[in-house]
């Protein structure tokens, strides 16, 4: 017994050691190679988020510039070979995974994580080495700042003020046409993504006339919203807003489904722009605003549905997904156009150039991505975006929603 | 721990605290990860060592002392900050500590829990209704190195505390309670006050800890700072490592957050399972933790 | 009038949701002195193999309840004799058992997650099963949700009959009281244990099931079942059944009520301070006899 101790003691050293070798992965590819690694959360909380959004298009991107025999840097091309981390949804393990990731692994490039925290968690890390930084999953309201704090950093899902005033454009709208009144009903999330859209929503609609007669934020985690949208009912809303997070989302639907509350318009958070949404709901997804949105009907999105279906066997989500796509789609445009791995040419050309994805034409302002589809709204069973009204190739959002059926 | 033995381990530290010099990517990283764990899980046997009260409150006095930072980093001078942060985690720690003394065995485990939950519960609400905003940006000047370093300076003031205590007047009651809470009673010792000095003691450098580390994320909300998994995290190498000598827990610390770190760089997709299967293994193969196990290999009696 | 009334039977459907998935935990815990920290993994497990048998062979929940609880009894079983009983034997007393069972089924908790993780992803999951809404004094509930509150009481109330009408159940009672004085009138304490255990987990597995109808989850989200259950059967008092009803119902009352008239803001803070006065006031629960 104490033999085996002894020997169990010196595995334990043993895997010590091994930590001071720089990980190797498995398959080593030719020298030739262009290292990228990520350390996303396949564990804890934020792995919801993760596995929807972020986790196949990395794959997916991976996938498809090695079909095409790797990056074109200069004359030849640089197959990818990726090193993954798990964060485990927590600031401090993702701050030694970028360090490991940067020092250890030397690699090339490194691609974002999941999530608001995340992203500002890693923020001086990836600034102080030099990476581009491309924040994907990631709404706050410092977006302008933290491009000009760390002008490596690039944000692409904008500003809660964005999102907010979007949907109080759509709101007014729809007042002026006559479908909808004054009454607003408003719940939220208390973290950080909720509570950062209803302070920027509660002075946009109060600007523009609306009156806010429920106004409650709940926490993370709530099991039960048959209270919360009991009085948010009683209020009688001509509109209802929820900044959710995903199971919040579904919660929400399906309560508002039983208890037959069919406000004209019904706009919910996060999770409105997941297959699984239309899945759980079917028919009944019909009319649900909620945040995000894509042009469903552009053939290089469906393309990009098409791929994604194929390779994760379920379809993207209509918000973040296909931005994430893209960013890797730029990230490519501008390592190709540099011509080699110079960490800061590329951070330059991603700052001034523009670059053409499957969302169409993309430029950083202030290394912020402007102009994002808003709102978004399931019609015949697909998440359409419908504000900004004025953006190319908005649908015109269709009220009232209509009842909710009984499955 | 004797004077001298004391004064090896300091001299231990003062020669880590060189390793800024030798590097500030990773190893620096991993440092500093260690050395939270090991003010933490120090910190957390110190009391739970000889009371045998099971404390999952780590995780509410680390975020206190986090967020203090996040609310003040940029008002006062550093030192104050975390004078304030320390004061807010005693005057918490009295308060609690004075509640909870006739809850005993599961209850505290869980009663400490809740704790921490209920304060996450109050500033996230707090912040949602009184400040009105979620999250706070924490841009204090401060490099990787000199976060290191405070967490060396509070090891070193953990044991040459833990030294000290060992020999005082309320280390000798906590030794008598540590055996025998009714022997300790009856030779009039006051176990209540006792407990609670000493829950004090541990919660005030759970708090620093906190407040030393929140400037390394930038941004900080209630899931962060009041992380349950803090409270387990800690919980678990203390355990390991063994909870009835200072230096007991740092047995644990170290090679679990190697091992953590092999597994995540490693297995990055498997790291729970293995990390479970690591966890069972240690429960049947080292049953009274790391330094139980040294003291029998050094008496030389059978494992 | 209408709207208090509706919000006591909304309170009443969540506390007793509450109140289901921690009674397997009060005979794990209360019973066996298993302090077992995967408690919730096994929840999500059972809700993912309700979720399996439900969309890939369209087997209903209901059904699969009938599927799930002797599966998840004997697994208990296995996991009770294989890993936890060398650990009963070696520990001299209680606190050395509570540390290494904390210890052990943490490290079960990773392994059941890590499973999980590697079978389904970390995708929320969601699926529809009767939410047909029902309309009960005002309050318009899903009929998945008072399904899920029927077998709660029936589980409940078999339990407690098993528990008060037969000898078993009396032996498991008798280790539940005094488990120093138990082997002494001839109750062999590793069977009864290891029952108490299993039968915990069956139970514990149709909470998972039931709760799967109406809750989004994704295979992270043990640790919200594990500590939620852990409030509730310390609340009620360690071991006690009725306690284990009440403290469930009184959380989701106290929550219902303040998310209602006070803030939704509150709720959780309210059940935590709710269940942390209850403790300060009664240190071994609400209908606990005294602290060990």
């Amino acid at each position: 017994m104490k033999k085996d101790i002894t020997r169990r003691g010196l595995g334990l050293g043993a895997s010590a050691l091994v930590l001071a070798a720089p990980a190797v992965r498995a398959q080593t590819a030719a020298p030739t190679a262009v290292k990228i690694g990520y350390a996303v959360s396949k564990t804890g909380p934020n792995a919801g988020g993760t596995a929807v959004s972020i986790t196949p298009n990395y794959q997916l991107w991976v996938r498809n510039v090695n079909a095409t025999g790797g990056l074109r840097l200069g004359d030849r091309r640089a197959p990818i070979e990726v090193v993954e981390y798990d964060d485990r949804s927590s600031s401090e393990d993702a701050v030694r995974a970028i360090e490991r990731l940067v020092n250890q692994d030397k690699v090339d490039l490194i691609l974002a994580p999941w999530g608001t925290a995340l992203n500002l968690a890693i923020g001086p890390v990836m600034n102080r080495a030099g990476y581009p930084q491309i924040a994907v999953n990631a709404v706050t309201d410092r977006a302008p700042d933290l491009g000009r704090r760390w002008p490596n950093s690039f944000w692409f899902l904008g500003t809660s003020a964005e999102y907010a005033a979007g949907l109080v454009e759509l709101l007014s709208k729809q007042r002026e046409a006559g479908l909808i009144g004054n009454n607003i009903a408003m719940v939220s999330v208390a973290d950080g993504f909720g509570i950062d859209l209803v302070n920027a929503a509660r002075p946009a609609l109060q600007r523009a006339g609306f009156r806010a007669s429920y106004d409650r934020t709940y926490p993370v985690g709530t099991q039960d919203m048959a209270p919360i949208l009991a009085e948010a009912a009683r209020s009688n809303p001509d509109a209802f807003i929820a900044f959710s997070y995903p199971p919040d989302t579904l919660a929400i639907t399906e309560q508002a489904r039983v208890s037959g509350f069919n406000p004209k318009m019904f706009y919910v958070g996060v999770g409105t722009a997941f297959p699984l949404f239309k899945e759980r709901f079917g028919a009944n997804a019909e009319g649900v605003m909620g945040i995000g949105g894509w042009q469903a009907d552009s053939p290089r999105v469906q393309e990009y549905m098409r791929q994604h279906k194929e390779l994760v066997g379920r379809e993207p989500d209509r918000w973040g997904s296909s931005v994430c796509y893209a960013s890797l789609e730029m990230l490519q445009q501008a390592i190709e156009r540099v011509g080699r791995i110079d960490r800061p040419a590329i951070i330059r050309e991603l700052q001034t150039g523009t670059f053409d994805t499957i969302l169409g034409p993309m430029k950083l302002e202030g290394n912020v991505r402007r102009e994002q589809w808003v709102v978004g709204q399931w019609q015949n069973g697909e998440f359409m975006a419908v504000a900004p009204a004025a953006k190319a190739g908005a649908r015109p959002p269709v009220l009232p929603k209509p009842a909710w059926r009984s499955t | 721990m004797s004077n001298t033995a004391l004064a090896i381990v300091l001299a231990g530290l003062a020669a880590m605290a060189a390793l800024p010099f030798l590097d500030t990517g990773f190893w620096l990283a991993l440092a500093i990860s260690i050395a939270q764990y090991a003010v933490l899980a120090t910190a957390w046997a110190m009391f739970s060592g000889p009371t045998r009260y099971v404390s999952l409150a780590t995780a509410a006095f680390f975020g206190i002392g986090a967020y203090t930072v996040a609310v003040l980093g940029e008002v006062l001078p550093w030192p104050v900050v975390l004078l304030v942060a320390g004061v807010i985690g005693a005057v918490l720690s009295l308060l609690v500590g004075f509640a909870t003394l006739r809850l005993s065995g599961v209850y505290f485990v869980v009663f400490t829990f809740g704790l921490a939950e209920l304060i996450r519960q109050l500033v996230t609400w707090f912040e949602v209704n009184v400040t009105r905003s979620m999250g706070r940006y924490v841009f204090v000047e401060i490099t990787q190195a000199q976060i290191y370093w405070q967490l060396l300076a509070l090891f070193g003031a953990l044991l040459a505390l833990g030294t000290w205590l060992a020999r005082s007047r309320l280390g000798f009651a906590l030794h008598v309670i540590g055996e025998d809470e009714t022997v300790a009673r009856h030779v009039g010792i006051d176990t209540a006050r006792a407990k609670v000095a000493l829950f004090a003691l541990s919660s005030v450098f759970m708090a620093l800890v906190g407040a030393v580390m929140a400037p390394r994320w930038t941004y900080l909300d209630p899931a962060i700072a009041f992380n349950p998994s803090i409270s387990f995290t800690v919980l678990i190498m203390a355990l390991l490592g063994g909870t009835r000598s200072l230096l007991g827990p740092l047995l644990g610390v170290v090679p679990l957050a190697l091992l953590f770190e092999v597994l995540t760089a490693r297995f990055p997709n498997h790291f729970s399972i293995l990390v479970g299967i690591v966890f069972l293994l240690v429960v049947y193969a080292v049953p009274q933790g790391v330094s139980g196990l040294l003291a029998r290999l050094r008496r030389g009696a059978p494992a | 009038m209408e709207a208090a009334a509706a919000t006591l039977v909304t309170g009443l459907v969540l506390g007793g949701m509450y109140a289901l998935v921690a009674i397997g935990l009060t005979l794990q815990y209360g019973v066996a002195r298993i302090m077992n920290l995967a408690y919730g993994e096994f929840v999500v497990a059972a809700a993912f193999a309700a979720l399996w048998l439900f969309t890939s062979l369209g087997v209903s929940p209901l059904i699969g309840l009938a599927l799930v609880m002797p599966l998840a009894f004997l697994a208990n079983w296995a996991i009770y004799r294989i890993f936890l009983t060398p650990l009963v034997r070696r520990a001299p007393n209680a606190g050395a058992l509570e540390t290494d069972s904390i210890l052990a089924t943490f490290g079960l908790l990773f392994v059941v997650q890590g499973v999980m993780l590697a079978l389904f992803g970390g995708a929320y999951q969601s699926y529809s099963y009767l939410s047909i809404p029902v309309e009960i004094f005002g309050a318009t509930i899903t009929a998945n949700r008072l399904v899920a509150l029927g077998f709660a009481a029936v589980i409940g109330g078999g339990l407690w009959f098993l528990l008060t009408h037969t000898r078993t159940g009396t032996a498991v009672r008798a280790v539940a009281v005094n488990p120093a004085a138990a082997p002494l009138v001839g109750i062999d304490m590793a069977r009864t244990a290891a029952l108490a255990f299993a039968a915990g987990g069956a139970v514990v597995a149709s909470g998972g099931v039931l709760v799967s109808t109406f809750l989004t989850f994704n295979a992270a989200m043990g640790v919200v079942f594990t500590m939620k259950a852990l409030v509730v059967v310390i609340m009620g008092g360690v071991g006690n059944l009725m306690g284990c009803l009440v403290a469930g119902l009184l959380l989701g009352l106290t929550e219902t009520l303040v998310a209602s008239f006070v803030d939704p803001g509150l709720t959780l803070a309210a059940t935590y301070g709710l269940f942390l006065t209850i403790l300060i006031a009664r240190p071994a629960g609400l209908f606990g006899v005294a602290a060990r």
